[in-house]
């Protein structure tokens, strides 16, 4: 009840926040009259959304979509490369060192040569999306597959347990904590992802908006966009961290209330 | 009060397979290889356990003892000599090994019931066989109420309890403990001291027992292997020859005070311990 409240009060700050922001912005427009191309106010980006909604919507599912199954293929991919950097020492040396030079390359370079080897679908977005997502997933699983207590391993292994019990009933579950922290950073770097793919060869989605109206000067437009887009990016991080708090009831950041016994 | 001493040294016959011991060290050495030479975890270690034995293995840090009871488990290959469990050479973790160490290592996302059996998850045993008896072991252990309950809502000797169930879920032959109590306070240890004795009193299992505590070695042991550090090796295995069921008061006797009196003097004799 208290945690009710309390998360209540959190959440009315912030809209407070946000609110007075606007407003703020709203005054300073008005007082200082800078041109709408420069700094168009809240009331005219309003506007301009509400001319054409359907198609910013549709933009903004477009760019979801693209995200979503990025960051779905990263996890799966990542999980994967994850558990095997960790059981196998050939794939470390490897793999693992692969992926942390292809990591200080500044992926975004990348994306022209996925639009040369994929055409301008939604594939090579996708792939944009994935590569960016994927290396917090692997960095993160590998830290959390290997933080585990040696004593937690010999129990198992005392008791005959195969190496897959051990993932599975062990290292998986404990792991978990990592995973979803790995998870928070790779769906903002999915949707990044995205948004390139859509600058540089797009026919759809809010990248491709944005570039469309910085073509025609159309600030207001160009704004809509961008709020959108963090709307998109808020809620895919809460529905992460959703996902976190269902899997992880145990943990020590989702507990409330437990006195230890005496 | 019966000393035999057990150092080994280079020109020693290697002993006979005795009849009862259930487990059998011979000449076991461990040496880890480090960039300043190996270090000799264990040298020539010597030991029988026979079955049903509760035996202690004290020493200061760094002798090896940990090391040894790896060895024994078999989660460890002595890079020298041979344990032979029941007659036959220990390959891997043996059948019907139980094991605590000094951390719990419960897991937070089960409850303590859960925990308690996941020692049959891994041994392949279903796990609505051993329910009920994973329910009276936490209710001798005085968890009766927390099976539900998640490890971080234990206090320490409650969680050090819990995982002494898991150890025995599976109603091992071999107990294995590694500094079980060293974590807790002097109170709590000796409560689970108390109900340790008592249970192995019930089902006389054989136990190794890995601490650094001498009381508590004497306390529950029918011998105390004393080892030193560099190498970790055996100096003197003292048969304990008190009376059994045993209660904390025989700790004020002058049996045990002598027992005491006599692995300090040897303890401080080799610099391990300081008198005054």
């Amino acid at each position: 009840m208290m945690r009710r409240l309390q998360s209540l009060y959190e959440s009315g700050m912030v809209l407070i926040v946000l609110i007075g922001t606007l407003l703020l912005w709203e005054v300073a427009v008005y007082l200082l009259r800078p041109p709408p191309i420069i700094l168009p106010a809240p009331s005219l980006i309003w506007r301009e959304f509400l001319i054409t909604p359907g198609y910013f919507l549709q933009q903004s599912f477009s760019t979801l979509y693209t995200t979503v199954v990025g960051f779905v293929l990263a996890v799966a991919l990542g999980l994967a490369l994850a558990v095997g950097i960790v059981h196998s020492k050939f794939l470390e040396r490897t793999v693992y060192t692969l992926l942390v030079a292809l990591n200080s390359v500044p992926k975004v370079a990348l994306a022209p040569l996925f639009v040369l080897w994929m055409g301008t679908g939604i594939e090579p977005k996708i792939a944009i999306a994935l590569m960016l997502a994927l290396f917090s997933v692997v960095i993160d699983a590998v830290l959390g597959l290997r933080s585990v207590d040696p004593d937690m391993i010999n129990l198992a292994r005392a008791s005959r347990a195969s190496s897959f019990a051990i993932l599975r009933k062990i290292r998986l579950p404990n792991a978990l904590p990592s995973i979803f922290a790995g998870l928070k950073v790779a769906i903002s770097f999915a949707l990044v992802g995205t948004i390139v793919g859509e600058f540089v060869a797009g026919s759809e989605g809010l990248g491709f908006a944005i570039l469309t109206a910085q073509g025609q000067f159309d600030t207001p437009r160009v704004f809509v966009c961008l709020i959108l887009l963090g709307l998109l990016g808020t809620v895919l991080f809460y529905i992460v961290e959703f996902m976190e708090r269902l899997a992880l009831p145990w943990h020590v950041s989702q507990r409330t209330g437990h006195a230890a016994a005496p | 009060m019966t000393t035999n001493g057990m150092a080994a040294g280079p020109g020693r016959p290697p002993h006979p397979v005795a009849e009862a011991a259930y487990v059998a060290i011979r000449r076991v050495g461990k040496s880890y290889g480090s960039l300043k030479g190996a270090v000799h975890a264990l040298d020539g270690i010597d030991l029988d356990i026979r079955g049903g034995e509760f035996v202690s293995i004290l020493g200061p840090s760094g002798c090896g003892k940990s090391t040894l009871l790896k060895c024994i488990a078999g989660l460890e290959k002595p890079t020298s000599g041979q344990i032979d469990i029941q007659g036959k050479p220990l390959n891997g973790p043996p059948d019907r090994l139980g094991m605590v160490f000094q951390r719990d290592v419960l897991l937070d996302w089960r409850t303590v019931l859960d925990n308690v059996l996941i020692t049959a998850e891994f041994a392949h045993i279903p796990t609505a066989s051993v329910r009920e008896r994973a329910l009276q072991l936490l209710w001798r252990f005085g968890l009766k109420g927390y099976e539900d309950r998640h490890p971080w809502e234990l206090s320490g000797g409650m969680r050090q309890r819990a995982a002494i169930c898991r150890a025995l879920l599976c109603d091992p032959d071999l107990l294995l403990m590694d500094e079980p109590f060293g974590a807790l306070d002097a109170m709590t240890r000796d409560d689970l001291n108390l109900e340790l004795a008592r249970i192995w009193q019930d089902t006389r299992k054989t136990v190794a027992f890995v601490t650094h505590g001498i009381a508590e070695a004497i306390f529950l042991s029918d011998r105390v292997v004393m080892m030193d550090r560099n190498p970790g090796r055996i100096i003197e295995v003292i048969d304990i020859d008190l009376p059994r069921p045993r209660h904390l008061a025989i700790r004020e006797t002058s049996e045990f005070a002598h027992y005491v009196g006599h692995i300090r003097q040897l303890f401080t004799s080799l610099g391990l311990l300081k008198d005054g």
